[in-house]
């Protein structure tokens, strides 16, 4: 610990002797470091039920023994837990620009190449809006409308405040907070999220999206989320936006829950472009995800679909228990790293019910000094009768000095269960580029052409209007990659 | 001059393969290029496309008043050069009508025109395909995936008939064609022949030349043009093979 955050510390915790916690300008001051008292302040400062700090606290005291996962392929200094904010609302009050021209130039050229309106521009970039603008107004008129058919949709905040029995029921049930540490971690300081509730037999008749959600600005670093689909409904929850986002925070941690009950789907599709580093490699997230799907019921399914183009180090392995029979799992991903970017990621798919169906398709494309890794662990337990897997890995290499890595891992106790694995490995091909030039495109277009073609049958699974912005995505993510 | 190749001389990997090589092709003309295997023709055809591999030695080429070695790929195409490949490359996933959309406009901004649009450049695909009996189901594939060798060539036909080159190269286009795709093929060339473009038809078979009347035949050997002249030069080799030229 150095001195700095001890200072901070001691300084806080004369605060809570004198004033218990209860002193608003105290309250909105970011504190550093990881301890009981910053997780009672956070549960405190979102008035928070006793359950759920004892909750927390349980996962703090769990979080305190553990050590980091290590199986990953991936390099970077220790993080110190001490050196952090664990709860700084507003986000970057102090630094907050006033308006686009104090934002970074590339950042607004990267948004009009993506066709980003002003307004949402200054939300993304983290500009103060006071205004009301289109889409708040659109938000309210969609949040009626999904009240009418019973659907929950708010802040995981709001909703351990109004469904306190949902909440106990299903949080940590398929992410138990001392599963890994970053588990823990999250489970102990986590801020903000969303929780949706699609109640049986209901179709959720439109794409959710945090970004309707009017409280959507500060889905913070530690991000809890949690959806139950009730028998037989369906909804497709999108997160995040294809633009990149403004933070100044390091470390990102966090949790995803997906409950599907019998005959229920889940489609969850993700575009995670957080700040990847300079091209140096100074700099960049840190985005250590966990996110599970527990298939609970029969006839189950619950469908990843990922971009991930951004952070410096991503660690994520989206899975699917596949608990109740003919329950579905599947995984899609597209994961570009560029300059000095890491990426381990993949799945796991557990296959514990009868006739349980799981499909892998993973899309790595590595450019500049990047590392990428798909690692994958399909598992049939024993009772997992003609359970069956199908699983395709391809890694794209554009130039000569970056990595991809497949690292597939197969475990069957159930001799009636079925495994397909293909995987490839290519260049970039030389006859491919020529071709596209001899028409007239230029090099990057080209590259662009040829590695979105390479990506499509994950980027089909994308929702429509989704999908072209995350066309636009890869195109960029390339820029400046090849000479 | 619209193309003048003079004293090209190209090596790769430390094997000459062009020797002091001339030709002229005029506005308007067609020209057919024809020798055995490992004659450089396919070489010629991708030094004056402008692929990367090779060396070039010696010698200039001009091509409509520019430098062709100032010129890179896709500038040469933009200006109005077209390959038709002998192996034309599957692209998965790249879905051949916005492909081809892209490439129409690069050469237009190049040109300083309007881009076309979505909706014209559908209509004009739809066009030009039913034009060579391609079936309007092919563009909605991959560029060239899973294409048999005759549907290969059809499609780059289409695409020529699409960019409408100044200067068409045409390199081995028969090569595993059977005798109705030919036709097609040909056919497309032949509509596409204006008096402002120029044609570079390299063969190793005289039989393409039965439909595509050529208004000059060379003959290539071991890296240079050692006989020119009208399609009577054809029907000798017809007869006798190379053989003789050697």
């Amino acid at each position: 610990m150095n001195s700095e955050t001890l200072n901070t510390l001691d300084s806080y915790s004369k605060n809570k002797y004198k004033y218990g916690f209860v002193t608003e300008i105290d309250a909105e001051k970011p504190k550093k470091g990881l301890n009981e008292d910053t997780i009672k302040f956070i549960s405190q400062k979102k008035n928070e039920p006793g359950w759920m700090l004892d909750w927390r606290l349980k996962a703090f005291s769990k979080w305190k023994k553990m050590k980091e996962p290590k199986w990953a392929n991936l390099s970077f200094p220790e993080i110190d837990y001490q050196d952090i904010y664990y709860y700084s609302a507003p986000k970057g009050f102090e630094k907050k620009p006033k308006d686009l021209s104090e934002v970074d130039p590339k950042l607004i050229e990267t948004y009009n190449k993506l066709g980003i309106p002003l307004e949402e521009q200054k939300v993304l970039a983290g500009v103060a809006v006071d205004v009301v603008f289109d889409s708040v107004s659109v938000a309210t008129t969609y949040k009626g409308e999904l009240e009418k058919l019973g659907i929950i949709f708010c802040s995981i905040g709001e909703a351990i405040q109004k469904h306190p029995d949902l909440i106990k029921k299903y949080l940590g049930s398929v992410i138990p907070p001392g599963d890994h540490s970053f588990s823990a971690l999250n489970s102990a300081v986590f801020t903000d999220g969303s929780f949706v509730y699609i109640p049986e037999g209901v179709h959720c008749p439109m794409e959710l999206s945090t970004y309707f959600r009017i409280n959507a600005e500060n889905t913070g670093q530690f991000e809890r989320t949690l959806i139950i689909a009730d028998k037989g409904s369906y909804v497709s929850y999108l997160e995040g936006c294809t633009a990149p986002k403004r933070d100044d925070n390091q470390l990102h941690a966090a949790n995803v829950e997906l409950i599907a009950l019998e005959d229920a789907e889940i489609k969850y599709s993700t575009v995670q472009n957080w700040y990847p580093g300079d091209e140096e490699g100074k700099g960049g997230i840190y985005n250590f995800v966990t996110k599970r799907g527990l298939c609970a019921g029969k006839n189950s399914k619950i469908s990843w679909t990922q971009v991930e183009t951004g952070s410096a180090i991503t660690w994520k392995y989206p899975s699917c228990i596949l608990k109740g029979d003919n329950s579905i799992g599947e995984f899609y991903s597209v994961a570009i790293t560029n300059n000095f970017q890491q990426a381990d990621t993949g799945t796991k798919m557990t296959h514990i019910g009868k006739n349980t169906k799981s499909k892998i398709i993973s899309k790595g494309i590595s450019l500049g000094k990047s590392q990428n890794t798909y690692r994958g662990e399909v598992s049939f337990l024993r009772k997992a009768d003609k359970a069956r897997n199908y699983t395709q890995c391809d890694s794209l290499l554009v130039g000569n000095q970056c990595g991809a890595h497949t690292v597939p891992y197969i475990d069957s106790k159930n001799n009636t269960a079925v495994i397909e694995h293909e995987a490839s490995t290519s260049k970039i091909n030389e006859d491919q580029l020529y071709y596209c030039r001899q028409r007239g495109l230029s090099h990057e277009e080209a590259v662009s052409l040829i590695v979105n073609g390479f990506c499509k049958q994950v980027l089909q699974e994308l929702p429509m209007e989704f999908a072209v912005e995350a066309q636009k995505l890869v195109s960029i993510s390339l820029e400046g990659s090849v000479g | 001059m619209f193309l003048e190749i003079k004293d090209l001389s190209v090596k790769i990997e430390n094997k000459n393969i062009l020797k002091s090589l001339n030709l002229n092709i005029n506005k308007g003309e067609v020209h057919a290029i024809m020798g055995p295997n490992g004659s450089g023709k396919s070489t010629l055809a991708n030094v004056l496309a402008g692929k990367e591999d090779y060396e070039i030695l010696n010698g200039k080429i001009n091509f409509k008043d520019n430098d062709l070695f100032d010129l890179n790929i896709e500038e040469r195409a933009q200006e109005g050069m077209f390959l038709a490949f002998q192996y034309p490359v599957e692209i998965p996933g790249v879905n051949i009508t916005p492909f081809l959309h892209s490439a129409i406009n690069s050469k237009r901004k190049r040109m300083n025109e309007e881009e076309i649009d979505n909706l014209s450049f559908a209509k004009l695909l739809k066009s030009k395909a039913s034009d060579l009996g391609i079936n309007v189901d092919m563009l909605k594939r991959s560029v060239n995936t899973g294409f048999s060798g005759g549907e290969k060539k059809r499609y780059e036909i289409l695409q020529m008939s699409i960019l409408n080159p100044d200067l068409a190269i045409l390199d081995e286009t028969d090569s595993g064609l059977d005798i109705d795709a030919l036709k097609i093929v040909t056919d497309g060339v032949n509509k596409l022949k204006t008096k402002d473009n120029s044609f570079l038809i390299i063969t190793h078979y005289q039989k393409l030349l039965d439909y595509i009347k050529p208004d000059y035949v060379h003959v290539m050997i071991n890296g240079s043009i050692v006989k020119s002249g009208g399609s009577e030069i054809a029907a000798e080799i017809e007869k006798d093979g190379f053989q003789k030229f050697q």
